[in-house]
């Protein structure tokens, strides 16, 4: 088992490594200078050069690969250009935020995502199913930032049961965190929730087909038993993966929601680094974010050994 | 066919009428997208602004059907363009198996990268045009359509088809294009759909962020953008663009589900 996990964490490397390099290649991307489009339009001739010192961008290319490597191994993701402050600790101020929504999205979308998916797979072509249906294809096509403006506008503007806008940390009370966090958390979890809704059902129309299935149904157990119990257990490990996957989308969206309810972090530290091209910050909360999914997913995978024993890398 | 696949005939009604809407914009009793009136500022909908007005004055409905065109033009350029290149590393990287296992390496490590981080990441190094979207979209499409072709090509490299072929002496490129590439479009075409249903929202998405289409074009992400200040004020100025862009997404979708059922393609 522990040699498993370990071939599994030494199989992220060469991903990690391709990310790494894809992260560099972004600021080559452009025809153009880099530190010309980084200095913007009222950039004077030191600017671009004090820029191009600066991201080592008078170097050749190869050794500027070399350090750049160099520099993500020791998890030294440089200075900011617009506040001076090391991407690091900027990354450090705003996750604590990112971290409490996605969780808090994820628990949603599982909590609620994974029932329906069981219900709607037991009452197979039921007003029940059908309305799970299409929640599972409208959610998944609805637009994040849009729902998002559609909840407030409902229960913060028109209610006024919830805040606007804004963020309140722990330190200041479970009660205003939570009243703060609640609206973008549900806004962020209905596209995962849809897609995770989906799967469930997918994935156990296809065990409760099964003969033990009919078996201990036969049998009189009880039917929630026997969904959870006997079904849901087997038809987890496509569930699983869609969870571990779809971590992609719960990160993209937060982005989006961040801005929507002015929450203070990942989000809003790239978007405002985007406007000021600040792209050592970009750099660093790709990296960030990247690795955070390789290793959601990296769990994800250790879990299919724990969930089905045979099973075996 | 249609009778029988409820969800795809309506998916394709709501995108037609979309389309419609979208193709012929000075048609549909709509004005200049860009007039200001600033005596009619933020104003709810009425019998003369259906849609309302926004911070200078400008018709909602006006605009927003304009929007349709930055969207569907950004849906369909996004899907065709990584369907193409996409198709085209997959059948390769499938095909000669010394590529196969470093250049899936580097498909898993692009796609390690959450799609609307890159393409935020892209857009802030070019300068902000529809042509630049559509390119910041197509990049981390790739990865997820050369998955998909690879591993319809591992399957079908071993069909009896083409162990006849490749007896018969038809070389490789040959193969690629007349045996593999024609039992591909049907999940291509499935591909297809979802990957312009996710490049329509990305774009606005990253309009939204301001990091996409430029501001003097009406697209549905750039309407809400503008109308996020004024959220307590006039929400019809989100309310309508983001409809039409939900609805939009939800066609397609709907298109793709169809499909997928009508051409039986698992997944």
């Amino acid at each position: 088992m522990l040699a498993e996990v370990l071939r599994r964490l030494l199989a992220t490397i060469p991903v990690m490594g391709v990310v790494a390099l894809a992260v560099f290649a972004l600021l080559h991307v452009t025809p153009g200078d880099p530190a010309v489009i980084i200095a913007g339009d009222y950039a004077t001739t030191d600017d671009i050069a004090r820029i191009r010192t600066r991201l080592g961008l008078d170097q050749p290319f190869h050794t500027q690969v070399a350090i750049w490597l160099g520099r993500v191994v020791r998890g030294d993701l440089g200075t900011s250009i617009f506040s001076g402050l090391p991407v690091s600790t900027l990354i450090g101020q705003r996750a604590a935020t990112t971290i409490w929504l996605t969780l808090f999205a994820m628990l949603i979308s599982v909590g609620v995502g994974v029932p329906i998916g069981v219900v709607a797979a037991w009452r197979k072509g039921s007003w029940l199913d059908r309305a799970v249906m299409v929640f599972a294809v409208s959610g998944f096509s609805m637009p994040t930032f849009w729902l998002g403006f559609i909840l407030v506008y409902v229960f913060a503007i028109t209610a006024g049961w919830l805040p606007v806008q804004g963020y309140a940390p722990l330190a200041g009370g479970v009660g205003s965190f939570l009243s703060h966090l609640i609206l973008p958390a549900l806004t962020l979890s209905v596209v995962y929730m849809a897609l995770i809704a989906r799967m469930t059902r997918a994935s156990m129309l296809g065990v409760l087909d099964e003969d033990y299935i009919r078996t201990a149904f036969a049998k009189g157990l009880a039917p929630s038993g026997v969904l959870v119990r006997h079904a849901l257990k087997n038809a987890s490990l496509p569930i699983v993966t869609i969870i571990g996957i779809g971590f992609a989308l719960l990160i993209g969206g937060a982005v989006v929601t961040e801005s929507v309810f002015a929450l203070p972090g990942l989000g809003r530290l790239t978007v405002d680094a985007i406007v000021r091209r600040d792209y050592p910050v970009i750099q660093g909360v790709l990296l960030v974010v990247s690795g955070a999914y390789v290793m959601i997913n990296l769990i994800v995978d250790v879990l299919y050994v724990v969930l089905d024993p045979r099973i075996r890398y | 066919m249609l009778r029988r696949q409820p969800t795809l005939a309506i998916g394709l009604v709501v995108l037609l009428l979309i389309v419609a809407a979208g193709v012929l914009a000075p048609v549909w009793w709509t004005g200049d997208s860009q007039q200001m009136r600033p005596a009619e500022r933020l104003r709810p909908p009425s019998a003369v602004r259906w849609f309302g007005s926004d911070h200078f004055g400008r018709d909602v409905y006006t605009r927003t059907l304009y929007g349709a065109r930055v969207s569907l033009v950004v849906g369909a350029s996004v899907a065709l363009l990584s369907l193409a290149l996409g198709t085209t590393l997959g059948l390769v990287i499938g095909f000669y198996r010394r590529l196969d296992a470093v250049m899936m390496r580097v498909m898993d490590g692009l796609m390690a990268i959450p799609a609307i981080l890159l393409a935020l990441a892209l857009m802030a190094m070019m300068r902000a045009s529809v042509r630049n979207v559509i390119i910041a979209l197509v990049i981390p499409e790739i990865p997820r359509v050369v998955r998909v072709v690879r591993a319809s090509v591992l399957s079908l490299r071993e069909h009896t088809m083409v162990e006849a072929a490749r007896a018969l002496g038809v070389r490789t490129p040959r193969i690629l294009v007349r045996y593999i590439l024609p039992a591909l479009v049907a999940p291509l075409l499935v591909q297809a759909t979802y990957v312009c249903a996710s490049a329509i929202l990305f774009e606005a998405y990253l309009s939204f962020l301001g990091a996409g289409t430029p501001p003097h074009i009406p697209s549905w992400g750039n309407i809400m953008a503008e109308g996020k200040t004024y959220v307590q004020l006039a929400f019809w100025i989100i309310l309508f663009p983001g409809l039409f862009l939900a609805l939009t997404v939800l066609a397609i979708n709907l298109v793709g589900d169809g499909l997928r059922d009508l051409l039986k393609i698992r997944g």
